[in-house]
């Protein structure tokens, strides 16, 4: 299977307003979102976005409540029109496409799980999940036999004629997990997917979201105000505040490397041990004398359960095929999973 | 100037107004009116052809039929039972052929007012400035009395079933129109948007999430029609439209006390079964959006 197309977002503006055009120029020379509101009564949603997401991979966009998430996400499959910029799947420009070829963008290249369901109430879980395939022209017993596959494939096996009412949130947001993958798309578009959601069946789709990932390799874009979920899932971390994009990169190098005081003081809180690798904290090069090893690759929280398994106090870090890349002490194991006093 | 006399049109004037008026629709009736007839005729055919079925068949078999009809809406073993027990007294009461009629002519006039009003409602609903534009006509058709559009349909159609059941359908079309409008207004906007991201077209939202999600209040606003038209029956009566109105209005002319009130009586237990049988009908279809988990 060829890898899907990334997803480039270039200087992507969105202002809310009747005259949101002209307001771009205002932007550009810096105007702030609150002094645009107050003096011209346009609401700043997006400001300049640069971000390239990755194909076959998570993209976790991160931010507060009102920061823009929604309206980023909302550009890729052009639920809302942009002021400026532009989003290219491939050669093509989502904001260029016409009213025909954007539907049949939404149709077969994209699906989207949304955070309040959004579930049809007067139809069964089965009659929810073909819905994709339905507004595509196929429906009959070729639509059922592959929603019911995934139906079966989100552990709802048995619900198919259950109405969404008589179903928990959890289950609800399963069925609209169903719903996406059903459609075959290649981008999966999630926003505050599982925000709704109790901590541990939260903790469980996230399970099943990074299990499915694991073979079907799509280009994901998930929205989260959860650092926590950020980091678990994301290959990929993008962190907006008013509109505009204030770091991007991998969990660690943001939990590591916070770009300015909003990020560190997000990062205080965060599980270092679940974020970060082991290569990232050895000593590269060197060998250490003891016969206890590590996998390349494997988190802080794995190692530090292997020392206190084994007993040893230094370990050799290893590759795939067994060559060691250097050392790591169980002391400097733990010293980076406590949060440093200040930044 | 005179304060007290208010300045008005002189008499002279305001005759040769009324005269000018008159005339010219007179003449626009006289032009116009065998075409629009021919135009209402199979709405007519099709109202005699009900009416005849009514009253000719059997009236077991009819009652049978009407009470079934009401089972299958309501789903109610007690709904049923209330209205079979209404259909005989009717009968009983010597009152069966009028209480046929008067359900036929609201059983045309409701599917008219389903076949016009449904579709207005969904243009109101997809276009602020058509709602801007009905929305007062609606106004005009629920505060005008009744017996002012009654003249000028008369002229058009004579006396007849025809002018009837087009007063009762202006009458009662506006709650039709409103609760279709509203209905589809009231769609969750997070469905909706989930239906546009997948590609739906307009006419794909309409068909699988606009008109069912709107069903339950497009429902009411049927009932509130039949109602209407049940309440429009005694007026309908004066222009011809033969039923359970009739013998309302010569009670009332003759004072014929017993005869009104039994009657009148008559007209309400079928309101009731109506009213109950289409409500039951709209809960039902409601059972899936109401929330059991939170
Ligand atoms: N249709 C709209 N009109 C005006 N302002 C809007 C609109 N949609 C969103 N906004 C504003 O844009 C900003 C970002 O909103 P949103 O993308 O919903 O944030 P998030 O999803 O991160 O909570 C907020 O300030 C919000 O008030
Ligand atoms: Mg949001």
């Amino acid at each position: 299977m060829a890898e899907p197309h990334g997803i480039e977002i270039k200087n992507l503006y969105k202002i809310f307003g009747p005259d949101g055009a002209s307001m771009v120029e205002r932007v550009i020379n810096g105007m702030s979102k609150q002094e645009l509101n107050e003096k011209h009564n346009h609401v700043l949603g997006l400001n300049d976005i640069n971000i390239s997401m990755p194909g076959g991979k998570i993209t976790v966009v991160m931010g507060l409540s009102g920061s823009g998430k929604s309206t980023l996400i909302r550009h890729i499959n052009r639920l809302i029109d942009p002021t400026a910029g532009e989003v290219l799947y491939g050669e093509q420009d989502v904001c260029k496409m016409s009213t025909s070829e954007l539907r049949e963008f939404r149709r077969h290249r994209t699906a989207m799980v949304f955070q309040k369901f959004a579930l049809l109430p007067h139809r069964t879980v089965m009659q929810n999940t073909v819905y994709g395939l339905e507004i595509q022209g196929i429906s009959g017993k070729k639509a059922e036999a592959k929603a019911a596959q995934w139906i079966s494939r989100v552990g709802l096996d048995g619900f198919e004629d259950n109405y969404p009412n008589q179903l928990s949130g959890g289950m609800q947001q399963r069925v609209g997990l169903a719903r996406a993958l059903t459609n075959d798309a290649d981008i999966l578009l999630m926003d505050e997917a599982f925000s709704a959601l109790d901590p541990l069946i939260r903790m469980d789709m996230q399970t099943v979201l990074l299990d499915l990932q694991q073979e079907l390799h799509k280009t994901i874009v998930f929205i989260t105000h959860d650092l926590d979920e950020a980091l678990r899932l994301g290959d990929k971390i993008a962190i907006l505040r008013d509109g505009a994009v204030i770091q991007q990169g991998s969990g660690q190098e943001i939990v590591l490397r916070p770009a300015d005081e909003y990020i560190s003081n997000f990062v205080q809180e965060v599980n270092r041990g679940r974020v970060i690798l082991v290569d990232t904290v050895m000593d590269r090069g060197e060998v250490a004398e003891t016969d206890m090893v590590l996998q390349q690759g494997i988190l802080l929280e794995e190692a530090a359960k292997q020392f206190a398994e084994s007993g040893h106090a230094i370990a050799n870090v290893v590759d795939k095929s067994g060559k060691p890349l250097g050392s790591l002490s169980m002391q400097q194991a733990i010293s980076a999973m406590v949060t440093p006093n200040s930044h | 100037m005179d304060w007290i006399e208010f300045p008005s049109l002189g008499r002279a004037d305001l005759r040769d107004l009324r005269v000018a008026i008159d005339g010219s629709f007179r003449e626009f009736t006289r032009a116009y009116g065998p075409a629009l007839e021919r135009i209402f005729e199979p709405l007519e055919d099709f109202l005699v052809w009900l009416e005849t079925l009514l009253i000719q068949s059997p009236w077991p078999l009819v009652l049978i039929g009407l009470v079934g009809i009401v089972f299958l809406l309501s789903r109610s073993v007690k709904i049923s039972l209330g209205a079979t027990i209404a259909l005989l007294l009717i009968g009983y009461f010597g009152m069966w052929e009028d209480t046929m009629r008067t359900i036929a002519v609201v059983t045309v006039c409701t599917m008219v007012a389903v076949v016009l009003g449904i579709p207005v409602g969904i243009a109101m609903a997809r276009s602020d400035r058509m709602q801007s534009v009905v929305n007062p006509v609606l106004d005009l058709m629920q505060t005008m009395p009744s017996f002012v559009y009654l003249i000028p349909v008369v002229m058009i159609f004579g006396l007849g079933k025809v002018p009837g059941v087009i007063a009762v359908v202006i009458y009662a079309i506006p709650p039709m129109i409103r609760l279709t409008n509203l209905g589809i207004r009231l769609v969750d906007p997070d469905v909706l948007e989930a239906a546009d991201a997948f590609g739906s077209s307009g006419r794909q939202k309409l068909l699988n999430v606009q008109l069912p999600l709107a069903l339950p209040t497009i429902m009411a606003g049927i009932n509130q029609c039949i109602m209407m038209s049940l309440a429009m029956v005694v007026v309908a009566s004066m222009i011809g439209v033969k039923g359970l109105g009739q013998p309302v209005l010569q009670a009332i002319n003759n004072q014929y006390f017993t005869m009104g009130v039994m009657n009148g009586l008559a007209i309400v237990a079928i309101a009731i079964i109506f009213d109950r049988a289409t409500q039951a009908y709209g809960k039902r279809l409601q059972k899936h959006s109401e929330v059991v988990h939170g």
